[in-house]
This record gives C-alpha cells, sequence and structure tokens, in this order.
C-alpha cells in the first residue's frame, strides 16, 4: 500500500511514531502493558467511579471508568526485572458529552498526556475501561479497534515533529484516508482534499508543499486537517495552541471553535494555558500526580475553585492586566510535583497544599464527590475551605 | 494584610558588594543601549537584520520588558548585549554603554571579567547552560572562586547558601547533585543562584519561565521581584507573555521584527495601547477576566508576511489599520499626542484612544472588570472575605 510520493505507514514505524500509531494501520502505540501489582492504598470504589450530575442523562459520547496506566519501571542487564512503576494515570473516571469540549489542566507530567493516549488506546491501559459511544473498546482487536480508532483522533502539540517532513501535504492527508478505506475514487479524494483544506483555511496550493515550508500555525491548520481526514467525531487535542505565538493561536483557536460548531466534533483539549481552556472548554478537569482532583464546568470552576491546587493554579496565571496584577494575591506552591512513581501517600496533593490539616490528609486519600451539582472535587476539606473557615497557612499568600 | 514573603529570600546578596536600594533610581541608567543592530551574514543570504536599530535604557532597581513574538530579535538583543554571538557571521554596530563604557569595545577578556561580575544572564532552557558533568555546587562555586576569589570550601558553603536562598530545599544534598538529577524549576533556579553569586548590577533573564508550570513560574518571579526592590539590580525581562509583563515590569518595549514598535510606562501600555500590533496581542489573547464564549479576535497572517522596514512598516501586510503611506515611508519612534509624553511610538496611524476605550480596553470599563476579576482571583487564594480566619 506505497502511494505517491509518500512512505508507507508500516514501513515509516517508528519514525514517526504517533503517526504511526493514529494512522491506524498498526495495532501499535502499546508501550508497556503493566502487570497488576499489589499493595495499593485500597480507594473505595463506588463513590470514586461516580460520574458527574453533569452528564448524567446527557448523550454521552466518552465514558472512562477508572483507568489506569502504570509503566514499569525496568532494571537490569541481563534479566529486565520491574522495579516498581510510574503510576501516570491512576484511577481517572469521566464523561464527555457529545458535541461537548472537555478541557484538561495539570502540571506538566501529571498525566494528562497519558490520559489522552490511553483513551484513545494509543497506549495500552493497565486497568479500567473506556466506552466510546456505549461500546467498551478494551476488548477490541483488529478490523472493529481500526473502525473505533477512526472516530477518534488526535491532534499533537508539535505539528512539525508530528508530521513526515518527507511527505507532501497531499501525501500526509491521503494516507489517513488509504488507511482506512477510504481513498478508493480519485475524484472523490480530490474533492475531500479541497474541502479539508478549505475548512482549515489553508489555499489549495498546500497540497504539493511540505511541512517545513509552512509556518507553526499553518502546521497546525495541517495537523487539523489531518485529523480530520476520516471524519472523526471525538479529537484529542494534546496542547495544539502551546507551540504558537499568541497572534497566530488565536487563529487556531476559532479555527477549532468553528469546526466543532460546523461538523458536531467533540473534543478532549490538553493544555496548560488556564486561560485557553477556560475560553474554549465548556467542561474542566484539573489533574494532579494521575488524577483528577476537581471537575466543573468550566465558568464555575474559574469563578469558584473548590480544591486547593485549582486555586493554587488559578493564583499563578498571569492576567496581562496591571491594575490585577498590582493587587492580586498568588499562593505559592513550595518545591515540584512529586514523582509519579512514588506519589506521597493519603492526598497526593498533601505534600504542597497550604491548607493541609494534622488529620486525613497525609492518610487518607479522598475521593472524588459531587459537592455541587456538576462540580466534583476531591478533598477532605473543601467545605471547611469553600465556606473560608480554614485558610492557607500565611507564608504560602504573596501579596505584591 | 501583611505582606508575607515566600520561599524567596529575605538576605539574597546582602553583605559587602551589595548595591543600593531602588532609591537609588533617576541617578540615570546603568545601562544604555543605543541604536543597536545586529546582522547575520550567511555566503549566498542576503545579510539580514534581526535586530534592526534598538535603543533602550535600564535604571539600578528598574525592570525593562522587551516582549513579542519568537523571532523578533529578542534573544538576539540580549545576547548582543552579553556579547555572546559568534564574530564571524555577526556583524553588532551601535552602542551598549555600562555606566558609560561601552561594552562593544571593550576586548574579550575584560567583557568576560564584566559577565557574571557586572552583568549575569538566564536562559529559558536552563538544561543546557548547566554542565551536566559537573556537580551543583561545584558550578556555583567555579563563579565565586573566579569572580569573587573564594577559596574552594568557602565557595562550596556560600553555593549552599545561594541554592537555600532561591529557595532550593535541602541545598546541602543538592550541590552534589547532577542538573539532570533536578526538575526543571529547580535548575532554573539553581541557574539564577549562578547568575546571582557575583552579585551583578544587571541580569537580563531570556523567557525565564517559559519552560516552567505556571505554579513553578509563580515561585519564580517572585524570586526576581524580590532581586529587584530588595537589591535594586536592574532587570531586563524577555518575554512573549503580556501577563508576565504586567506583572512585573516597570517599562515595556514591544518588538516587532527586530524593531521597537511601541515603547510605554506598563499600566500605560495596557490601558491606552496605542500600536496596531500591541492592541492585536492584547486582544487575541484569552483572558481569565473576560466573559466566557467571546470570540478571539487574531492578528491575520503571521510574521512570515511582513515586509522589509526599508519598503514601510514591516506590519503592513497584517495590520487592519494600513493606509497608504504604509508602504510608502518608514515610520519612526515617536512620542503621540493623545498619549503620555513618554509613550513612544512607530506607527502612521494608530489605534486612536476612543477606540480603546470603546472595545474595552482601557477606560471605565477596564476598572469595573479588573475589579470583578480582581475579587475572583482573591477568592481563588483565600475563600471569602467576610469569614476570613485569623491568619491574615
Ligand atoms: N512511555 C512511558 N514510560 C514510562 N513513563 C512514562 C511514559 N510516558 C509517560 N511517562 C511518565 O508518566 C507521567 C505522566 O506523563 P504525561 O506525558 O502524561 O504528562 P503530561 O501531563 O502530559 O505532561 P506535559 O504537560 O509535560 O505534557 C510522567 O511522569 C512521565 O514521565
Ligand atoms: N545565529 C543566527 N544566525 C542567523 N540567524 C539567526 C541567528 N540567531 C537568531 N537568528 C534569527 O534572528 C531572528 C531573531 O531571533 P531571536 O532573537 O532568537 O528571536 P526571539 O525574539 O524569539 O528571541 C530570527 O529570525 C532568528 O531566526
Ligand atoms: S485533602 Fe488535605 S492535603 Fe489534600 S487538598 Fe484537601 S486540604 Fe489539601
Ligand atoms: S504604520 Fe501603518 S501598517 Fe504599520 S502598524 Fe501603523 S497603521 Fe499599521
Ligand atoms: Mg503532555
Ligand atoms: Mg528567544
Amino acid at each position: 500500500m506505497s502511494q505517491a510520493g509518500g512512505l508507507d505507514p508500516l514501513q515509516a514505524a517508528g519514525v514517526h511514531q504517533p503517526e504511526r500509531v493514529f494512522s491506524g494501520s498498526v495495532d501499535g502505540g502499546v508501550l508497556h502493558q503493566a502487570e497488576e501489582h499489589g499493595a495499593q492504598e485500597a480507594v473505595p470504589a463506588g463513590p470514586a467511579r461516580e460520574l458527574s450530575a453533569a452528564t448524567a442523562d446527557a448523550d454521552v459520547l466518552l465514558e472512562v471508568d477508572d483507568l489506569k496506566v502504570h509503566f514499569p519501571i525496568r532494571r537490569g542487564v541481563l534479566v529486565d526485572r520491574t522495579v516498581g512503576y510510574v503510576y501516570a494515570v491512576d484511577g481517572v473516571s469521566l464523561a464527555v458529552k457529545r458535541g461537548e469540549t472537555y478541557g484538561l489542566v495539570g502540571e506538566s507530567g501529571c498525566g494528562k498526556s497519558t490520559l489522552g493516549r490511553g483513551i484513545l488506546r494509543l497506549v495500552e491501559p493497565t486497568s479500567g475501561s473506556v466506552r466510546f459511544d456505549g461500546q467498551d473498546i478494551a476488548p477490541l482487536q483488529g478490523e472493529e479497534l481500526r473502525r473505533s480508532r477512526r472516530r477518534m483522533q488526535m491532534v499533537f502539540q508539535d505539528p512539525l515533529s508530528s508530521l513526515d517532513p518527507r511527505q507532501s501535504v497531499q501525501s500526509i492527508l491521503v494516507e489517513g484516508m488509504r488507511a482506512h478505506g477510504l481513498a478508493d475514487s480519485t475524484t472523490a479524494v480530490a474533492a475531500r482534499l479541497r474541502e479539508l483544506l478549505d475548512a482549515v483555511g489553508l489555499p489549495a496550493s498546500s497540497l504539493r508543499k511540505f511541512p517545513h515550508e509552512f509556518s507553526g500555525g499553518q502546521r497546525q491548520r495541517i495537523g487539523i486537517a489531518r485529523a480530520l481526514t476520516v471524519d472523526p467525531e471525538l479529537i484529542v487535542a494534546d496542547e495544539p495552541v502551546s507551540a504558537l505565538d499568541v497572534s497566530v493561536q488565536a487563529q487556531v483557536v476559532n479555527l477549532l471553535e468553528d469546526l466543532q460548531a460546523r461538523l458536531g466534533l467533540t473534543y478532549i483539549v490538553i493544555a496548560h494555558d488556564l486561560a485557553v481552556v477556560r475560553h474554549i472548554s465548556d467542561r474542566v478537569g484539573v489533574m494532579y500526580l494521575g488524577s483528577l482532583v476537581e471537575e466543573a464546568p468550566s465558568e464555575q470552576l474559574y469563578a469558584d475553585p473548590l480544591h486547593p491546587y485549582s486555586r493554587a493554579l488559578l493564583s499563578a496565571v498571569p492576567v496581562p492586566d496591571p491594575a490585577v496584577e498590582d493587587r492580586r494575591e498568588r499562593i505559592l506552591l513550595t518545591g515540584d510535583l512529586p514523582s509519579p512513581a512514588n506519589p506521597p501517600a493519603g492526598c497526593r496533593f498533601h505534600t504542597r497544599c497550604p491548607w493541609r490539616q494534622p488529620t486525613r490528609c497525609d492518610t487518607e486519600r479522598p475521593v472524588l464527590l459531587e459537592t455541587r451539582p456538576g462540580h466534583r472535587v476531591a478533598c477532605h476539606w473543601a467545605d471547611e475551605i469553600a465556606s473560608g473557615a480554614l485558610q492557607p497557612r500565611a507564608e504560602s499568600v504573596d501579596v505584591l | 494584610m501583611t505582606r508575607t514573603s515566600s520561599a524567596a529570600t529575605p538576605d539574597l546578596f546582602a553583605g559587602p558588594g551589595a548595591p543600593g536600594s531602588s532609591g537609588s533610581r533617576g541617578a540615570g541608567p546603568l545601562l544604555s543601549v543605543q541604536d543597536l543592530h545586529v546582522q547575520f551574514r550567511r555566503r549566498g543570504v542576503e545579510p539580514f537584520d534581526a535586530v534592526d536599530g534598538v535603543s533602550f535604557d535600564v535604571a539600578p532597581g528598574q525592570t525593562v520588558g522587551l516582549v513579542g513574538e519568537s523571532g523578533c530579535g529578542k534573544s538576539v538583543t540580549s545576547l548582543a548585549i552579553m556579547r555572546l554571538l559568534a564574530g564571524r557571521t555577526t556583524r553588532v554596530t551601535g552602542r551598549v554603554d555600562f555606566e558609560g563604557t561601552d561594552l562593544l569595545s571593550l576586548s574579550r577578556g575584560e567583557m568576560r571579567d564584566r559577565r557574571g561580575r557586572d552583568l549575569a544572564m538566564i536562559f529559558q532552557d536552563p538544561l543546557s547552560s548547566l554542565n551536566p558533568v559537573v556537580p551543583l555546587g561545584v558550578q556555583v562555586g567555579e563563579v565565586l572562586q573566579r569572580h569573587r576569589g573564594m577559596r574552594r570550601s568557602a565557595a562550596l558553603r556560600e553555593a549552599a547558601d545561594l541554592l537555600d536562598q532561591v529557595g532550593i530545599p535541602d541545598p546541602g544534598r543538592r550541590i552534589k547533585e547532577y542538573a539532570h538529577q533536578l526538575s526543571g524549576g529547580m535548575r532554573q533556579r539553581a541557574l539564577i543562584a549562578m547568575a546571582l553569586a557575583c552579585r551583578p548590577r544587571l541580569l537580563i533573564a531570556d523567557e525565564p519561565t517559559t519552560a516552567l508550570d505556571v505554579t513553578i513560574q509563580a515561585q519564580i518571579l517572585s524570586l526576581l521581584r524580590s532581586l529587584v526592590s530588595d537589591h535594586g539590580t536592574a532587570l531586563i525581562m524577555i518575554t512573549h507573555d503580556l501577563g508576565v509583563v504586567a506583572g512585573l515590569c516597570d517599562e515595556v518595549n514591544v518588538l516587532y521584527a527586530g524593531r521597537v514598535v511601541e515603547r510605554a510606562e506598563r499600566h500605560e501600555l495596557f490601558e491606552r495601547p496605542a500600536h496596531p500590533y500591541t492592541h492585536g496581542l492584547l486582544a487575541s489573547i484569552p483572558r481569565l477576566d473576560a466573559a466566557a464564549g467571546e470570540r478571539l479576535t487574531p492578528i491575520r497572517g503571521s510574521v512570515s508576511d511582513n515586509i522589509p522596514w526599508t519598503h514601510g512598516c514591516a506590519f503592513a501586510p497584517r495590520c487592519e489599520r494600513e493606509i497608504d503611506t504604509c508602504r510608502q515611508r518608514t515610520p519612526e519612534l515617536v512620542p503621540h499626542d493623545e498619549r503620555r509624553g513618554d509613550h513612544l511610538l512607530r506607527c502612521h496611524n494608530s489605534v486612536p484612544l476612543d477606540q480603546v476605550v470603546a472595545e474595552g480596553l482601557a477606560g471605565p470599563g477596564h476598572v469595573a472588570r479588573a475589579g470583578h476579576e480582581a475579587a475572583v482571583l482573591d477568592r481563588a487564594a483565600t475563600g471569602p472575605a467576610d469569614t476570613a480566619g485569623g491568619t491574615r
């Protein structure tokens, strides 16, 4: 199945792994499947999996239940021993409605990308389930898996490294269609290519060009066009605008919004820029060390963050307005994200939490509970913090 | 409300050599960059002016921002000031006066002495500026030995002290570690510690927080702030993040295609932006305080559409306010009638003040919105004020 000027995606395997994986032609992307392992602290099973009322009666497209992705840490020269696990995603449950944009935020290394890849089975989950349009995708194999993959696509942060530099735009776009048997008639392909370029706002002359001949924003448009070739319903966009200049970032954000309105797409948008996520998302989940610590409708999360980590995160976002910056209070967290290979006991945030209490925080892992309609939070003291009865330690509040 | 300083640094730079406080401002600039040009020449390629006549001053205790999109010449400007650009293919002209001495005229040896002692720089990617095979403490210690003539053991002790002051926990252990064993935030702090080791009077920070998470960024910015306010260090802050600029810089230079297109005090700049490019940048970023669902207004095209400055205004192909003059005459950086006297602008058809006000980028709406947002953000910090407990 080689093609004009292009590279057989099967042979390209390993060079551009993301592409190889998501072109769906290989049942690949499986990194390591972590074996079952014992001695994890007990988490109450029931409430942890309770989903938000926001999706209770809704038309749910994606349902993730207690998803875990653990990467084994291997040592040894002759015999590969597993000496531990990186708990990259450690029990995430969420649901995404059809046509909705679900934003995922959190510090670098907290597991956002791994969650996105686990959902698409670009990395094999350790446990838990992912239901797409009512169907559990975990047991899918071969043709069935390929068909379900077609309906879920990924857009990556760095368009240049996820696009094969030796492939023309045309060959990049046709490849996806071929892989899913959508490229049978030449005239249909040509029409489709025109339609795609038009949708992402690139001139038809782009087809013969190569990725390096485009600016960053244009490359991201190509990445989006590639995801659209197979008519997906869900797009997981991992930092889609992070590598772009702000003036161009707005173009791509608007494009994503337009495409959603026109094509009825459902998005999971991963980004570290909280202002971008608020702008683009209907609901937002905040991750910390492999778990969701808070989830709420976008407006509510930003107006009324309940989890100490969300509060710290929001208070740290610089705002382009000196009047605001001059009188802001920031919550400064000390230290860095602990290693996901050795997460703290109890509440995973307790080592940095300015609201930490002497009881429960370091012994008992809080579960994600819906404390207000549509608003889930995982903190033992969320109510007391919300009412102001508990205050952060003074030394972690920074006033300019 | 009490000012509580954070993980940062009560007595960074205390002791001999500590420069005066910000009171010394007004005594004239510490650094004065005048008409700086940096031209890259490669065989077979048109010479290219990455920096095309940039001038600005920095006084002790002042933070001057250079802001703009990637490729506009921010890093090249700072590398030229530090004399860190490779000689053969680059031509640097203009003046870089440090207390009256033109750094561009110094010999390489003289310049090496100045670096570290008088001016220091921190970079976006701390990993590439740290030596991977030398323990951290030794690296910081070497700077102290070289520039302050300290003995090895004293230098190591001082190194641990510096790491402590920039908020690195357990510095005694950390000085024995290597760069790859530290997280990004910790590496940046180590780099700052190194830059501060000789108590430089000017610090150039080139996107120091771009690679960091916002929570870590907040720590680093707080550290830089206390450096400037408590010790009178002059700071050149290079960033593409208008939010960082708004909170940190006294004066802001907006760069486009190698030239300053607008310069103003930060409140003035954000309340009354006059250049179509600055205006466009502000309109294209989503803000935590704008109503949700408001559509962003991007700037059209990208920098690859620019025309050369010699043909008029480089921004013209992307500009909403372009008029015939814009492709006939090159605009100069001059004061503007409708703005404060120290507000400089390079534009033939700037955004009128009433339009800025009408669009809510300034004026009463600005204040009201800021109030609303401040309330939200305060709440993020500490919860409802009326029930505040005894901590504040
Ligand atoms: N293939 C892998 N093998 C082992 N560990 C991995 C692998 N992929 C990711 N990890 C680890 O899992 C954790 C989560 O990584 P992930 O890439 O999901 O983070 P992220 O939230 O997307 O971060 P960023 O914001 O930096 O992109 C990290 O500690 C990472 O080092
Ligand atoms: N060593 C070099 N040789 C040739 N061109 C360079 C060199 N370094 C930077 N440039 C170019 O100079 C321009 C300004 O770069 P830079 O100052 O790094 O931008 P930024 O504002 O993003 O820091 C860019 O077009 C860049 O490609
Ligand atoms: S459970 Fe305790 S440590 Fe965890 S976020 Fe809540 S207050 Fe902080
Ligand atoms: S000089 Fe003309 S083209 Fe340039 S920014 Fe001003 S109005 Fe726009
Ligand atoms: Mg990621
Ligand atoms: Mg740069």
